[in-house]
């Protein structure tokens, strides 16, 4: 195979479906080389909130309140194709402390633009009727939503085809064709693809491909267990977690933590996260973090205790230091581009990171200034 | 590797040797292991030993004859009258009505490498005869979990009435009760004959037993068959019952459709060819009960936890690699009967007692090499006949094109042939994994113990392949082996 | 032949087993003691006692053996059950239905 394509996506998850939506739709010729099945990396291995309400004012927020707009209004036509729901999320606060560090987080979200509600114990019930009684605090926030992700990267690769773009699954990148410094297609396990645009977004092995092209990208893993039900009727209405989640999503330590997140999905089931480790790709399944998980759960949902799991699954987040993504050019590496490290918001952030970027790859000023995702900012960071 | 936080072997009560399954296999396995000295405990997910093949009526509430309906008969009386010596004598701890949901591995450098084994009671309420500790460790455990009847979607499938021909036999077997009036036994293989004998002997009209391969596939290995002469004899007990019954045994035909709004009513015939296309029209059958099965699946849920190498057997089942004494890749893990391939009972009680010696012998215990070397020829012979059985009854090559659109292929997820060429061939899932992740099938209560064997043939179908190891580990691949309520997760496990 | 038995089996194996009902929807069946839930339905012409969630289709006993979870049952108000497993014990109330007022019932629509 000796292709020629105008941009060569390498990996087939949320980043590289949405990256193929966006770039075909400016009518250039996408070449897509994934090494295993569609969405068979980590977005087959999360939950599918779209969620502004775990973050805290900043630049990731700024990117997840861009990325609502673009599912909201860009995708609208095919938001029934991957069970987008807008169900909203509810955080909730058990103590004293934790109801007036939820007023003070819901103040600061407020002011950086989120929509969010302030919900009094005796009303919180009124949302999820069958949360525990022991509550001090709530509070609402209508923009969160829910996909399913893999439906999602599937469908968006499906679009991209229908205008033309091409996908190689079962098909590794070895190396990056270079044209003097700059990056001008893949090496292939199946031969070699040229192309003006090389997009990584090969998530949590996108350090890997940095390092093809002699850059760092410093993505690392941090592993996290979802617990799966039986099918029940509906029982969780919103996205329900509790405070400390947020803290955790921020935190950079290494050792177990878990927050309690719930959701109901379509199919019945309700999905209970989660957990972040660093512990590289161990892929043993951790029966500590599982017991964890289960036991806050239990205190959100007591009338959740003789209810059955059935599975529990476990992916690795592509993490980076300073908890932001990488996206962009990379100016070390011409024509190297990035879509990756998204962490445990890679499916919210999927589609603005990738509408941006096209942006950026199109010439034209992206509507959300990308500086602090830029590749080279861990360079600045090391040298200084 | 960094060091894993444990969660309980240091605690749990220990034994020599953990045993999971009281079917033919585990049952000869825990009395061998046992009298050659170990301390043993047998786990079983039913409420008395027997397994699927040794499956009787309650012994608290007998019904007549116990032995009805079954062969080997005083193979089980002797190796339970051995159990119930031993478990008098404290020399192994029998704990029924116990599913195995969880096996947690050893850590990295555990010297003797001892596997923990969760466990949840069968049903809510479960007579256990007593508390009993929520987790054990052995420190070796033998695999002895059986399997399931092999299943292939066909319209109709999903209608009360249409059962699992295994199933069926367990309802005569366990509680004398006949699951319909006039039936029909149809799949491959040897074992439609006792269903549809037992059903006949039961009082049932069986109009027929459907056979999707011929007998004459037998003729590729002769002395196969000879190998093994007790099977010889069943054989020829089984059509002596089918002509006494005049039950038809319909060679090339299958069931290709079932009809019925609330439950089966009838079932449509069709002659296949050599490779399973249907070449002609075989008429119609009414019944009341259907009756399917397709071989048997192994339950390898078990042994994929404890990450030991699989591998495919001729029958195109998944099965775990051991040695030839029961070891696993993995150290401390032996797997004897179903799970090491279809083979039958006799070859389950050989493997089973094999494993039981050689965890003795790997613990130090004297074991009689002779005994050794005659299980080995035993289970030998076994192996041959198994071969040239599964080579006169492969599943037919071409069955997917019986299927419709509508056609239910997960029973749990209600996903329809149509929705998994849709995943497909519209959102391009590549393997059986994707087809599950993006349509369902296999994603309900059994965890695709029902429909994983087909969505793996259908994966390798589309691209013109032979089905291969990948395409069925996604299955067996369970990080719980059984469901287990939030509340005992959440909960650090009971010793008593 | 006659085993060492570990609980209390009759000797005599002709004893006959006790016999009792059990409620299915509020209509009395017969059940002999040892026989599983499933078993005691189908003696008594009983095919299907749920339906799907989706097609709402009929199910019942379909593989025999606590694999399939085609079987499910509520059993004393315990809903998911393996009728197949679950023995028949005298006064069981089992129900095609799964505790509907119980935690479970649906809310309001709470989409914004
Ligand atoms: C437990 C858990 C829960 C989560 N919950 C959420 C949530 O609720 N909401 C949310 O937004 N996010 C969530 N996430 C995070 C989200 O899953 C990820 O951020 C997102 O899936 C990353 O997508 P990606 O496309 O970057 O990576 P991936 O999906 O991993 O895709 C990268 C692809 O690149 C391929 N690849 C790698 N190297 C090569 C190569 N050399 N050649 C060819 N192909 C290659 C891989 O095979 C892979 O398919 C969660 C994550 C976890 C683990
Ligand atoms: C429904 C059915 C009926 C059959 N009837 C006949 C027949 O009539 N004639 C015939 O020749 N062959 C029959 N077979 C085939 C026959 O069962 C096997 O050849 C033989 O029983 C294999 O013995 P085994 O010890 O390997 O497994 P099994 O007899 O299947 O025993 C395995 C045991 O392990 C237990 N187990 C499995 N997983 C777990 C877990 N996670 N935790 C705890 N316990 C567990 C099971 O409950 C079971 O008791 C039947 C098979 C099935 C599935
Ligand atoms: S019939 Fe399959 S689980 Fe009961």
């Amino acid at each position: 195979m000796a292709h020629t394509a105008d941009v060569v996506i390498i990996g087939a998850g949320a980043l590289g479906a949405a990256c193929a939506y966006f770039a075909t739709e400016q009518g250039l010729r996408v070449h897509i080389v994934e090494r295993g099945e569609i969405a068979g990396g980590t977005t087959s291995a999360c939950e599918g909130n779209l969620l502004v309400s775990d973050k805290e004012a900043g630049h990731e927020l700024d990117l997840a309140l861009y990325s609502n707009q673009v599912w909201r209004r860009d995708l609208a036509p095919y938001n029934h194709l991957w069970e987008f729901e807008n169900k909203g999320g509810l955080i909730v606060a058990a103590t004293e402390s934790g109801a007036r560090n939820l007023a003070e987080l819901a103040g600061r979200q407020r002011e950086a633009g989120i929509d969010v509600t302030d919900v009094a114990a005796d009303e919180v019930h009124a949302y999820e009727p069958h949360l525990t009684e022991d509550l001090t605090a709530a509070a609402h926030y209508p923009q969160d939503c829910q996909v399913q992700p893999m439906l999602m990267a599937a469908q968006l690769i499906r679009i991209a085809r229908e205008r033309g773009a091409r996908i190689w699954t079962r098909t590794e990148v070895t190396d990056l064709h270079r044209d003097g410094d700059a990056v001008a297609g893949v090496v292939t396990s199946r031969g070699t693809i040229h192309a003006d645009h090389v997009i990584n977004a090969a998530g949590t092995w996108a350090g890997d491909i940095a390092r093809l092209a002699g850059v760092s990208v410093p993505i690392l893993p941090r592993r996290g267990f979802v617990l799966i039900t039986e099918p029940l009727p509906r029982t969780v209405f919103h996205k329900v977690y509790s405070g400390d989640y947020v803290a955790s999503t921020t935190s950079s330590d290494e050792g177990l933590q878990t927050s309690t997140v719930i959701e109901g999905t379509r199919a019945g089931t309700i999905l209970i996260g989660s957990s972040r480790e660093r512990v590289g790709f161990d892929s043993t399944v951790s029966l500590p973090a599982l017991r964890q998980i289960a036991a806050k759960a239990l205190t959100l949902y007591p009338v959740l205790a003789k209810t059955k799991i059935m599975r529990n699954y476990h992916g690795f987040r592509p993490y980076c230091a300073d908890h932001l993504p990488v996206i962009g050019h990379d100016p070390r590496a011409p024509g190297l581009w990035h879509a990756s490290g998204h962490e445990g918001a890679g499916i919210g952030l999927s589609v603005g990171s990738a509408k941006l970027l096209v942006q950026q790859l199109t010439g034209r000023e992206p509507d959300l200034d990308l500086t602090p995702f830029a590749p080279e900012r861990f360079d600045l960071v090391e040298a200084s | 590797m960094t060091e894993r936080p444990r969660d309980t072997a240091s605690t749990s009560p220990r034994y020599d040797v953990a045993v999971v399954g009281a079917g033919p296999a585990g049952l000869a396995a825990a009395v061998a292991a046992a009298e050659a000295g170990r301390r043993v405990v047998l786990v079983d997910a039913g409420g008395q030993p027997g397994g699927q093949y040794w499956r009787h009526p309650d012994e608290t509430a007998p019904r007549g004859d116990e032995s009805l309906g079954h062969h080997d008969w005083s193979t089980f009386t002797a190796l339970r009258s051995r159990l119930h010596g031993l478990v008098r004598r404290r020399r192994i701890t029998h704990l029924p009505w116990r599913q195995v949901w969880f096996v947690e591995r050893p850590s990295v450098g555990d010297e003797p490498p001892a596997h923990t084994l969760h466990l949840t009671t069968s049903y809510a309420g479960a007579d256990t005869g007593g508390e009993g500790p929520d987790a054990v460790t052995g420190d070796a455990v033998i695999l002895c979990p059986g399997g399931y009847d092999r299943q292939l979607p066909i319209p109709g499938w999903d209608l009360p009435g249409v059962m699992a021909a295994g199933g069926v036999q367990a309802l005569l077997k366990g509680h004398r009760t006949v699951a319909g009036r006039r039936a029909i036994v149809a799949g491959t293989g040897p074992f439609l004959l006792p269903v549809a004998t037992g059903l006949a002997q039961a009082g049932a009209d069986v109009v027929a037993v459907c056979e999707a391969g011929s007998i004459t596939g037998w003729s590729r290995d002769p002395l196969a068959a000879a190998a093994v002469p007790g099977k010889a004899r069943e054989a020829l007990e089984y059509a002596t019952e089918l002509i006494r019954h005049r039950i038809p045994y319909r060679q090339r035909t299958a069931i290709t459709a079932i009809r019925g709004t609330e439950a089966v009513r009838s079932v449509e015939l069709s002659r296949l060819d050599r490779e399973g296309r249907i070449r002609e029209d075989a008429g119609t059958a009414d019944v009341d009960l259907v009756a399917l099965g397709w071989g048997f699946t192994p339950s390898l849920e078990l042994v994929s936890a404890t990450g030991a190498a699989t591998r495919k057997d001729i029958d195109d089942s998944l099965v775990a690699v051991v040695d030839d004494e029961q070891r696993a890749t993995v150290p401390g893990v032996y797997v004897a009967g179903e799970a090491t391939g279809v083979g039958g009972a006799m070859l389950a009680v050989a493997e089973g007692e094999l494993a039981g010696l050689m965890t003795a012998r790997d613990q130090r215990a004297p074991v009689s090499q002779g005994n050794v070397r005659t299980l080995q020829k035993r289970i030998t012979r076994h192996r041959r006949f198994a071969a040239a059985m599964h080579a006169a009854h492969p599943v037919p090559r071409h069955w997917h094109e019986w299927l419709s659109p509508e056609t239910t292929v997960c029973r749990c997820e209600e996903v329809s042939y149509r929705q998994v060429c849709g995943a497909r061939d519209e959102l391009g899932a590549g393997d059986a994994r994707t087809v599950k992740l993006m349509a369902r099938p296999g994603m309900g209560w059994c965890q695709g113990r029902v429909c994983g064997f087909a969505s793996a043939k259908l994966a390798a179908a589309t691209e013109g392949r032979a089905l291969t190891a990948d395409d069925l580990r996604p299955t067996a691949k369970q990080p719980f082996t059984a469901p287990v309520s939030l509340e005992q997760l959440a909960e650090s496990p009971r010793y008593e | 032949m006659s085993p060492a038995h570990q609980h209390d089996v009759p000797d005599d194996a002709t004893a006959e087993p006790e016999r009792f009902e059990v409620a299915f929807d509020g209509r009395p069946l017969p059940a002999t003691a040892g026989q599983s839930v499933g078993s005691v339905l189908t003696d008594a012409g009983i095919r299907s006692w749920r339906t799907t969630r989706t097609g709402h289709r009929p199910r019942g006993l379909f593989c025999g053996i606590g694999v399939c979870y085609d079987c499910l049952i509520t059993v004393d108000g315990e809903p998911n059950q393996r009728a197949c497993l679950v023995p028949a014990r005298p006064g069981m109330t089992l129900s095609s239905t799964v505790p509907g007022n119980g935690p479970f019932e649906t809310a309001g629509d709470t989409d914004d």
